[in-house]
């Protein structure tokens, strides 16, 4: 099946730069830090571990877990953005719009401060599942009879993000301990200091990706109407369906691994945009590789700005909005 | 509802197609209530003609009996030592003392407050919308909520406490956050979406100076700001309702003034620019009524949420209008802030919650009532 699409392809070196670029900020995000490294001591630590070397101890204690979560919340978050975008055609979508990380950060209140959870790995499952849930009911909530009116699933996203929010801000205000939770859980932080939950969210991780990528094909034909994709011999219901199911496995590992990292999802599909014109595939493609590099990057800088190291999440608004903003001044206006 | 239309142009423009004549409403067409088909009817008084959308009409009408309602709970609510029949006592046959301080002195003003932070925060909701084109608009998108908070938080951490001085950080922050997004934005042919993208971009940047903010700042001020993050109307008297009520009532009329030029605006840049529609000037007297709203809603009761989304959306789904008229809208954020207000003040009595945390909740319920029927129809 050809989907015409209007398509300005990346040009050949666009790819291999991208990739050229990941790896970089791969590596940096191994160096840099409080105790910096050289390429050879982490090339050695990784492939002869000795864990009783001070550097060694570092990188798998400290930069591998961080540097892998950041690859896998980054390519999630930044496909989840590609995805959501092409999906509701709105370019002020970002993956929290189907409630996501409000569900996550209310699980995480109600964990902490209804239900006393303290250990760090205690509440990860509850966001992943207030993430999951919360999209559910958004899903059921907004779905209509011809499938799922995309506006209509935005606005009850909306609409539930509000309730979560006012319910969970509540809780928190009047529980200091929940609140100081919530507070360093918003900053969106890579600093995890354990590889278990990375590991532990990656197969969602991998299976959203694989939703995403079906869904992807899909999302070119009904961008052209719901009559011209069923024409084409594509499934709206089950191009959306795929979509809706991608978006909250993806957001919900990041949110409930990384914490709220905004902005990241809106940002990177509009730089792919850019980049490689509207076709969905190639901008969930490229958000896979520049979402990864630049949540990496903005953790790189974290780590050196500060003495006591600024959140990735933070640094990702502060570098991604002036990049965004320029963006929006340039003479091609974004159009979805 | 308040489409205002000159006479004779309005019959140079298309009209309803002919119908099978029906006597009587040709008849009274000249002067009086003629009915058209679309649900519309038109108020003919000699040259002028009010074209009135029908269903508005009576939603509008039935949302101004609650609205007076609402305000008349929230005054008669016992608590503080007031009962109920005292406080009738107050407010229809003159009884003074301690009562009548408490419910003209304390819960009047507040109460009024409700009122006009709710209709300016729904219109102002409308106006984005329209300027942006997207559902999803409200002043935040311009940053101005997102910047007033940072503003807030700075002078609260910065160990400066009382109203004045917390309202006046909001209001710089949020005007200088505006002003940043509006010139950012400007260029030949200012698009809305370039608007909102700067907007979001600025207001990211805030946002996450504002999370940084409460994440290092002393855990007990921290709270603080963030409950007046959250929009509250607590502790509010005359002295403060006074002159932002004056102003809330200008900026009020001026958006029912400019809400009729939001109309062609929806049809796209091209189709307004052919009706006559100067855009630039268009969009910059909306900007500047919808970011007045805002700015005097939010220095009073900080930042209220949801009502500038939530209630323009809820006012298209119960009029079922094809366009909302700003009396709809106004009167159900001001519904929506004065019930929220009551729930608020009682749920956890004595613990005063903010008033944004019950709007968020009940107006997020509400609109998800109304989708979910949607859905089953």
């Amino acid at each position: 099946m050809r989907v015409p699409v209007r398509t300005a392809r990346a040009s050949g070196w666009v790819i291999p730069l991208l990739v050229l670029a990941l790896a970089a900020s791969l590596l940096l995000s191994l160096m840099v830090g409080a105790r910096a490294l050289s390429p050879s001591t982490v090339f050695e630590a990784l492939v002869r571990p000795d864990l009783s070397l001070p550097d060694h101890a570092v990188v798998w204690d400290g930069r591998v877990p961080r540097t892998l979560l950041g690859l896998l919340a980054g390519a999630a978050i930044g496909v989840a953005g590609a995805v959501i975008q092409g999906l509701t055609r709105n370019p002020l979508a970002d993956p929290g719009v189907l409630g996501v990380n409000a569900g996550a950060a209310f699980a995480v209140v109600v964990a902490v401060g209804v239900l006393g959870i303290q250990s760090l790995f205690g509440y990860i499952w509850f966001a992943f599942a207030g993430a999951l849930i919360a999209s559910v009911v958004v899903y059921l909530v907004g779905r209509s009879s011809g499938g799922a009116d995309p506006i209509r699933l935005v606005l009850t996203g909306v609409a539930l993000t509000a309730v979560l929010e006012g319910v969970g801000q509540g809780l928190a205000l009047v529980n200091p301990q929940a609140f100081d939770r919530l507070r360093t859980w918003n900053l969106g932080s890579l600093d995890i200091g354990s590889l278990q939950p990375v590991l532990a969210v990656s197969g969602f991780v991998a299976a959203g990706l694989l939703l995403a990528a079906l869904a992807a094909r899909g999302l070119n034909a009904v961008a052209l109407g719901e009559d011209t994709a069923t024409s084409l011999g594509v499934s709206v219901k089950a191009t959306r369906i795929m979509a809706i199911a991608a978006v909250p496995v993806l957001a919900g590992s990041a949110a409930a691994t990384a914490g709220v990292i905004v902005f990241l999802g809106l940002m990177v599909p509009h730089l792919a945009r850019r980049l490689c014109g509207p076709d969905n595939r190639w901008v969930a493609g490229l958000s896979l590789l520049i979402a990864p590099t630049v949540l990496l990057l903005a953790d790189v800088i974290g780590r050196l700005i500060l003495p006591g190291e600024l959140a990735a999440g933070i640094v990702v608004a502060f570098v991604g909005a002036p990049f965004l903003i320029a963006l929006a001044r340039g003479k091609r206006v974004i159009e979805l | 509802m308040s489409d205002f239309q000159p006479g004779p142009q309005s019959s140079s423009q298309p009209q309803p197609a002919p119908r099978p004549a029906p006597p009587a409403a040709a008849t009274r067409a000249s002067s009086g209530l003629e009915k058209h088909d679309d649900g519309h009817a038109r108020l003919a008084l000699g040259p002028l003609g009010l074209r009135i959308h029908r269903r508005s009409a009576w939603v509008g009408a039935i949302l101004a009996v609650l609205v007076a309602a609402a305000v008349l709970v929230a005054l008669v609510l016992p608590g503080a030592g007031v009962e109920t029949k005292d406080a009738f006592g107050v407010i229809f046959a003159g009884q003074g003392g301690f009562d009548a301080t408490v419910v003209v002195n304390w819960r009047l003003p507040r109460v009024l407050a409700a009122v006009l932070v709710g209709a300016a925060l729904a219109l102002s909701g409308a106006i984005f919308q329209s300027l942006t084109r997207n559902p999803l608009g409200s002043p935040d998108v311009i940053g101005f909520n997102t910047g007033a908070y940072t503003g807030a938080i700075l002078v609260t951490l910065g160990g400066v406490t009382g109203f004045a001085a917390i309202a006046g950080g909001a209001f710089v922050g949020g005007l200088i956050t505006a002003l940043a997004v509006y010139l950012l934005s400007l260029r030949a042919g200012s698009s809305g979406l370039r608007m909102v993208v700067v907007g979001l971009g600025v207001a990211a940047m805030l946002g996450a100076f504002n999370r940084w903010l409460i994440s290092v700042g002393d855990l007990e001020l921290s709270m603080q700001a963030a409950a007046w993050g959250a929009g509250s109307l607590n502790g509010l008297r005359w002295a403060q309702v006074t002159p932002v009520a004056v102003a809330l009532l200008v900026f009020i009329a001026a958006a029912f003034l400019v809400a009729r030029r939001m109309q062609p605006l929806d049809l796209g840049d091209d189709a307004a620019a052919g009706l006559g529609l100067r855009l630039g000037a268009t969009r910059l007297l909306l900007l500047a009524v919808g970011v007045a709203l805002t700015a005097v809603s939010t220095a009073i009761a900080g930042p209220i949420s949801f009502v500038a989304l939530a209630a323009p959306h809820i006012a298209r789904r119960i009029t079922r209008a094809s366009r909302v008229s700003p009396l709809p809208v106004a009167l159900t954020g001001a519904f929506i802030v004065v019930v929220a207000d009551i729930v608020a003040q009682r749920l956890f009595d004595p613990t005063q919650l903010p008033v944004g945390i019950v709007t968020v909740t009940l107006g997020g319920l509400y609109l998800i009532t109304l989708l979910s029927k949607e859905a089953r129809r």
